[in-house]
């Protein structure tokens, strides 16, 4: 029989995330990857500006607090300041997709070796429920209070394509946490990630579509279900770039 | 050897194999010097998307102990403001250069130093200092660059080489010196834990006001500690001086001239060149105080250091400014007939 234990790169500590929020699921795949590869003395993570700004307090190796956005470029100074080490941020949406675009896009142009768990649930949670760089079409956020209208606020931004599109970047996979197969799927390829780090093969991005029932105004269970009603159909899951595989 | 040049070279020989930056006038010979040199010491040059992404590379590598630096000008400097703060914030050091250019905005490429209110009171939000050196020669490029790298180290804090224009081109002989580097121990560092040791957490968020209100007392203790033992300048000429002339970098090459140009007319004149601009040599203006008549503050700026120097003295004596701005450098007889006219009262 087997017996669910906590991850031990994951601390024995309350989390401060909502009740149905995805990112315990997220914070414990990242935990049981770390593991599994049996990386958690050298790993170093990088925590964002948003939900998970306290996500250092929660993973045992050490960690860092970034700036609104610059992760990627913390992510970068860490990697090339003692390249054995293995280095991950851990982003939003918002983060990553808006105020950090640029660092997202370069590091991965540079196809930096770093991991990055991109969590995206469509809305500026921390913040409490604005619009995000990834909420739908007709979304309804506390800055886009008659729906996400495109004619004024342009569309959203589909990372993983975007991203796929340069030379540089290693792995790009997209993937969600709302039922035990997407999990399980999300899991192996959190692994693959910090496994290419590990192997120097280089930038690793995984989006994972995660949920918010707090700020979207659902319960947990309908939060889930929108992600495969609403989200997936605009984000599909899939890899979107698998360099190495492709060549093997 | 260039100014630029000088610093680039003296941080590497201060230990320095971490360089981020971003291309701007009149800086680049820095990076294109590192560029140059890194790859063949096994040093990192990354020539970063944007002057934010460069200030946060820096903060990863010193998170991870090592010494790093980048460099930058004016416009550059404001970008890196965040990314400092978060530096100040989290105790880390680092070195950040600024050739100074004219402003504001997008400015001018000539040489200035209006950005001495940025560095040595708002570098970036918060509460919070950086230890800002100023050089007035390419020889003091290089030692400066040295000492910045030590200064940060000793306590824990971000160093910013407050340089300009003229000095960052010009040429003059430099002597390199390696001098022994000293080692400081950065157990906070992020090195990975190994298992061996309860992880280090690298941050400036502190949520609890009370407990935010404590390290920010803990940092001013520390700046306190700073601001008495560390203050740096030069005083020339001043032992019998009645005018007394404060001017840093660029601008204390043209005063030192006119200083001697007015001693040559029987006038007592002399100067004070801060070499460090937080600390702020108080000390040495309050005294000077005491002896002279008139302070002139000659400034490459609308007049910014001039409020220290006042601050220092109580303004107990009358502080007049000299300047030009917008890239215009204050010609030796600018200054010299400023001199005239303050000692005019007495002497004619």
């Amino acid at each position: 029989m087997i017996v669910a234990k906590r991850p031990e790169s994951l601390l024995a500590v309350p989390t401060h995330y909502c009740p149905g929020c995805t990112h315990g699921i997220i914070h414990r795949l990242v935990g049981e990857a770390i593991d599994e590869l049996g990386i958690e003395g050298i790993t170093i993570g990088v925590a964002p500006v948003g939900c998970s700004v306290l996500a250092y307090n929660y993973f045992a190796c050490d960690m860092i607090e970034a700036a609104h956005g610059r992760a990627p470029a913390v992510a970068t100074g860490l990697k090339r300041a003692d390249p054995s080490n293995i280095v991950f941020s851990y982003q939003g949406d918002g983060d990553l997709a808006s105020i950090g675009m640029a660092e997202t896009v370069h590091a991965a142009a540079r196809n930096e070796n770093i991991t990055i768990i991109f969590v995206n649930n469509a809305i500026y949670g921390m913040t409490g429920g604005q619009m995000a760089p990834t909420s739908l079409p007709g979304q309804v956020t506390q800055t886009s209070p008659y729906g996400r209208d495109v004619t004024l606020c342009g569309y959203p931004v589909k990372v993983c394509e975007m991203l796929s599109e340069l030379d540089g970047p290693e792995y790009l996979e997209r993937v969600a946490v709302n039922s035990v197969k997407n999990v399980r799927a999300a899991k192996k390829a959190i692994e693959k990630a910090f496994r290419n780090q590990i192997e120097g093969k280089g930038f690793s991005l995984i989006e994972v579509l995660s949920a918010c029932p707090t700020n979207w105004g659902m319960t947990p269970q309908n939060a889930l279900k929108w992600i495969d009603d609403k989200m997936i159909p605009y984000y599909p899951l899939g890899v979107y770039k698998d360099r190495s595989g492709k060549e093997a | 050897m260039k100014g630029n040049e000088a610093i680039a070279e003296a941080a590497i020989q201060a230990g320095c194999r971490h360089y981020f930056g971003y291309p701007i006038t009149p800086q680049t010979e820095i990076a294109a010097y590192m560029a140059k040199r890194m790859p063949k010491i096994n040093g990192v040059f990354l020539q970063a998307e944007s002057e934010i992404a460069a200030i946060n590379m820096v903060y990863g590598v010193s998170a991870a102990g090592k010494r790093v630096m980048t460099s930058s000008s004016s416009p550059g400097i404001s970008l890196k403001g965040e990314g400092i703060s978060y530096l100040a914030g989290s105790d880390l050091p680092a070195l950040i250069v600024n050739v100074q250019r004219g402003g504001p905005g997008l400015g001018g490429i000539q040489p200035s130093q209006s950005d001495y209110f940025q560095a040595t009171r708002a570098t970036g939000h918060g509460d919070f200092h950086v230890l800002v050196l100023a050089p007035a020669s390419v020889q003091e490029m290089a030692s400066l660059t040295a000492k910045a790298f030590d200064l940060a180290d000793k306590y824990s804090m971000p160093a910013m080489i407050l340089a300009d224009g003229t000095i960052g081109q010009m040429m003059e002989p430099v002597l390199l010196e390696a001098g022994e580097q000293k080692t400081y121990e950065k157990p906070w560092a992020l090195t990975g834990t190994k298992k061996k040791r309860k992880h280090n957490i690298v941050t400036s968020l502190y949520l609890q006001p009370d407990e935010l209100e404590r390290k920010n007392f803990e940092r001013y203790k520390r700046y306190e500690t700073i601001e008495k033992n560390e203050p740096l300048f030069e005083s020339y000429r001043m032992e019998d001086a009645e005018i007394c002339v404060a001017a840093f970098g660029i601008a204390s090459r043209v005063s030192r001239n006119a200083v001697n140009a007015a001693r040559a007319k029987g006038i007592r004149a002399g100067m004070i060149r801060p070499i460090t601009l937080w600390p702020f040599p108080k000390q040495a203006f309050f005294d000077a105080a005491k002896q002279v008549n008139a302070f002139l503050s000659v400034e490459l700026s609308m007049g910014q250091m001039i409020e220290d120097v006042e601050l220092a003295i109580r303004c107990s004596k009358p502080v007049t400014l000299v300047n030009r701005a917008g890239g215009m450098i204050p010609a030796p007889e600018q200054v010299l007939a400023a001199i005239e006219k303050a000692a005019g009262g007495e002497n004619k």
